[in-house]
């Protein structure tokens, strides 16, 4: 009750103006110019019982040897070296205070009993901090530091604390500080439990200097402690790479998922692929610089504006470029792929002769940045959105093609031109439009590329060879194979890569892939009947 | 007999060709080293040394001609084999710099050193000898090519997929000599040669050897590609790219046909890339990359796929184009090089050597445009 009531207390005066609390602590800091060490001492302990986080600047001051005093009137202050004298600001404000002669301050002498006490009175304000963050954040500190000085302070914040996650890193720092000194047996060996607890590379270091130098009983202990680490570990790490796969593989599907159209379903060989994903992340760029000039307050909405934009553009790039390329060379695949590969070097300089040769700066909106922690997992929130992108990006696609009259009619001319073209089915537009729909999908994935890749005229290149290694991988023609192919190459890529290194790892794979087509030369999910020949 | 073999695929496109080769191997070294430095008629070391480059690019066509020209096989992987052609020459030459090196080292070339090596990895002995050298430049590609060849025939791995397949193989080669543990230089690959044969590369002298090297081992290429073409061997070739399944059903076993040119094409790639490295002076891994392999594609639609006169016409001029544009218009050359690939493909399916062909046969039936030329088929 009276603990509440405290809390309660310091959270109203943290809300009430800081002012008053520089009032109130201003006698306390003129106190530490006292003179003697003891009374020094005295004055650090009063300044301690506020536990006001405001106290927190002054006392590390003091530890740097920067809280010097006014000789004129005797006041306390932080003084710097600035040219010839020292520039000086009031120890509890901030606020500046002029400049003074060398000789006009004196500095407040510390010794090493000094020392001892204002690193324990530090730990302990922040462990005592009203924020739950600081806390924690202190007592990781101590756990990194494995200061024994802090140990009292920590037992007094631990009593208090009723925070259940600050909780817990209070007690990992105090096993921690138990380990590293001279506790007695029972302590540590209660300590290396709760770091098995822990079960990360840091506390995997503390059981590893424990295993080597304690007594037996908590040599033993701490060796059993290191392999239920070490198994956990490694669980984590195969998670990790899991996701880092998945994150991988869903970058791939984005790129390649446009190609399944082109090329999968209407059998163009488009080399100027990756150049339409380089259009859409340019687009992201222009439509971002339109909301920076126009709508600054709007800044996190661009990524959805651009979603369209970027669409739309890659899309009629596609139109006219199958309008005016594609259209007199279908069943002339080699020489499509000639033609494109032409196509794709004229748009890179073209965007290098408008944009300049250089990265462009695509912003993240604030949804997109920052990471979680899940268990002994990293998720950065930007990495999260593409991977549930790309597959709202893939779900779409597969409605589109099932169950909407314009999916109808691609597949009916795929699989049978002319007796489409007798239906009354357009082909000739159903052929530009498809291959829009693919640009376009390339588009979508320039959006998302362009928060985790470099905007520069390269971009599409960086892609191009991977998406057609996981369209042919996974099965021209086939949507699914597509997806199943980009997870897979993504998850053995990543699964690769700690043991190979990432060059060797990639390579690894293109190997594998150039095998697997030996095997399978129509992917892994062929189709079949006469439809392949003809 | 056999000179009846060489001869026979000659006609009088080759002629022409021959001729103007006899002619350059000829008039360079009497217009480098017999007139005066500021004579009219006199050529730089540097335009010699850019001709010689040109023309190994020509042998590169030639190569890349015979397997897409008459097989029907479109490698995006070609300059692989050249390059790797290349490295072989480059160690050689790297073998030859000995103690001049910037550490002194008599055995470790320089990088080695830099990278705290202490001994010549296996694959690097044997390349202090010239003999042993050139007979690596077309042996590692031809293997490269046979191993690869060999499982992607016999598992009929055909068109689009092989095209995608050998960029594959030129990208993984690309990585993989990127890798300073590969033990050839890393990113910087091989250069700083000094000596070829004893001779000093950057002699003028030397760079007319090397140039007049070029003109007759495009000559010999030429004079095999066009035997080979012209045999027996070579119209199953044009069979097999015209309608494979047919021939198999014939009865020819089509897989050891295409390998057969595959691995000669691929060797003389090999050749292209060993007269390359000691003219431009420097080998890397960025040749590996899959735009170079397109590039030579493009070299050869150019000139007129199947014509075998028409890729080394193409290469000539897509790199003097090249060489003119980076210059003087540096910003229009990827404009020019991406219109190219779209005109070429468009309007000169037969390159410039099937023009006339290709207007003769358009200009009295019009009736009959949508007969395909038969050298479309197979693609």
């Amino acid at each position: 009750m009276h603990r509440a009531f405290c809390w309660l207390l310091a959270a109203f005066l943290a809300l009430a103006a800081p002012a008053s609390f520089a009032a109130d602590l201003a006698p306390l800091v003129r106190g530490l110019g006292a003179g003697s060490y003891a009374e020094t001492e005295k004055a650090i302990a009063g300044l301690a019982e506020t536990g006001d986080p405001a106290v927190v600047p002054v006392i590390e001051a003091l530890q740097a040897g920067d809280l010097h005093i006014r000789k004129a009137d005797g006041a306390v202050v932080v003084a710097k070296r600035a040219g010839n004298g020292y520039a000086l600001t009031d120890p509890l404000t901030g606020a500046a205070l002029g400049e003074a002669d060398r000789n006009a301050v004196e500095k407040i002498r510390i010794n090493n009993a000094l020392r001892r006490t204002i690193s324990a009175t530090l730990g302990a304000l922040t462990l005592m901090s009203p924020d739950a963050n600081t806390r924690r954040q202190a007592a990781e500190a101590v756990f990194k530091s494995r200061d024994a000085n802090a140990l009292d302070a920590l037992n007094t914040a631990l009593a208090k604390e009723t925070d259940e996650r600050v909780r817990r890193a209070m007690t990992q720092a105090r096993a921690s500080v138990l380990l590293a000194g001279d506790a007695p047996d029972a302590d540590k060996i209660a300590a290396v439990a709760v770091l098995q607890e822990r079960g990360d590379q840091d506390a995997r270091a503390l059981l590893n200097g424990a295993a080597n130098t304690g007594s037996d009983a908590v040599k033993d202990a701490a060796t059993k402690a290191i392999a239920s680490v070490e198994q956990r570990l490694a669980l984590w790490g195969a998670a990790q790479n899991l996701w880092y796969g998945l994150s991988l593989g869903s970058v791939l599907l984005l790129a390649a998922i446009g190609l399944a159209v082109t090329f999968g379903v209407m059998g163009v060989i488009n080399m100027a692929h990756g150049e339409m994903v380089m259009i859409g992340a340019y687009a992201t760029f222009l439509v971002q610089e339109a909301f920076r000039q126009w709508a600054p307050g709007l800044f996190d909405f661009s990524i959805l504006v651009a979603l369209p934009v970027a669409f739309l553009v890659s899309g009629a790039v596609g139109v006219a470029i199958e309008r005016s390329v594609i259209r007199w060379l279908y069943g002339r695949p080699l020489e499509t792929l000639l033609a494109t590969w032409g196509l794709s070097l004229a748009l890179q300089q073209a965007v290098r002769s408008i944009f300049g040769p250089t990265n462009r700066e695509v912003g993240a909106p604030s949804w997109m940045s920052g990471a979680f922690e899940l268990g002994g997992l990293t998720i950065t929130y930007g990495r999260l959105w593409i991977v549930v992108f790309a597959f709202l990006v893939f779900g779409a696609l597969l409605v589109a093609l099932r169950k909407t009259w314009f999916g109808l009619s691609i597949r009916a001319v795929t699989q049978n031109r002319s007796m489409a073209n007798a239906m009354g089915i357009r082909t000739a537009r159903v052929d530009a439009l498809t291959f829009g729909l693919g640009s376009g999908i390339a588009g979508l994935a320039g959006v998302a590329l362009s928060q985790i890749d470099n905007v520069s005229p390269n971009l599409g290149q960086g892609y191009i060879i991977d998406s057609f290694m996981v369209v042919v991988f996974g099965g021209v023609g086939n949507l699914w194979g597509t997806l199943v192919g980009a997870l897979a190459l993504g998850g053995v890529n990543k699964f690769l890569e700690p043991y190979a290194g990432a060059v060797l790892g990639k390579i690894l794979v293109l190997i594998f892939i150039i095998l697997f087509i030996q095997r399978r030369p129509r992917g892994l999910f062929a189709l079949k009947g006469r439809a392949v020949e003809a | 007999m056999l000179t009846r073999f060489f001869l026979m695929g000659l006609d009088k496109k080759a002629g022409v060709l021959l001729t103007v080769l006899a002619v350059l191997a000829v008039a360079v070294p009497v217009m480098a080293l017999g007139t005066a430095p500021d004579s009219p008629w006199h050529l730089s070391t540097h335009t010699v040394a850019l001709l010689g480059k040109y023309l190994c690019f020509a042998l590169l066509a030639l190569s890349l001609d015979l397997v897409w020209g008459f097989v029907g096989i479109l490698s995006l992987g070609h300059a692989a084999f050249f390059t790797l052609g290349g490295y072989a020459m480059g160690m050689y030459l790297m073998r030859q710099i000995g103690s001049r090196g910037v550490y002194g080292n008599a055995d470790l070339p320089d990088f080695m050193v830099f990278l705290n090596w202490t001994e010549l990895p296996w694959y690097w002995h044997g390349f202090d000898q010239f003999w042993f050298a050139a007979i690596m430049v077309m042996l590692v590609p031809g293997l490269l090519a046979f191993a690869f060849g060999w499982f992607a025939f016999r598992s009929r791995v055909t068109g689009v997929y092989l095209s995608i397949i050998t960029q594959a193989m030129t990208f993984a080669l690309m990585l993989a000599f990127f890798r300073n543990d590969m033990g050839l230089g890393g990113n910087n690959g091989l250069t700083d040669f000094k000596e070829i044969l004893g001779f000093d590369v950057q002699a003028a002298s030397t760079r007319v050897g090397l140039f007049v090297a070029t003109v007759v081992a495009l000559a010999a290429g030429y004079i095999l590609a066009s035997a080979v073409v012209a045999s027996k061997l070579g119209k199953v070739l044009i069979a097999v790219r015209d309608a494979e399944s047919r021939v198999r059903f014939l009865g020819y076993e089509t897989d050891r046909y295409k390998l057969f040119a595959w691995t000669l094409s691929a060797c003389m790639a090999g050749v292209a890339g060993a007269l390359y490295v000691p003219q431009v002076g420097i080998i890397n891994p960025s040749e590996f990359s899959p735009a170079s392999s397109i590039e030579a594609v493009i070299w050869v639609a150019v000139g007129g796929r199947g014509t075998l006169a028409g890729p080394v016409l193409g290469a000539v001029l897509v790199n003097f184009g090249k060489s003119y544009f980076t210059a003087a218009l540096p910003e229009l050359w990827l404009f020019a090089l991406g219109g190219l690939f779209v005109l070429v493909t468009l309007f000169l399916p037969r390159g410039i050597l099937g023009l006339a062909a290709q207007l003769r046969d358009r200009l009295p039936a019009r009736a009959t445009v949508t007969a395909k030329p038969a050298d479309q088929k197979g693609v």
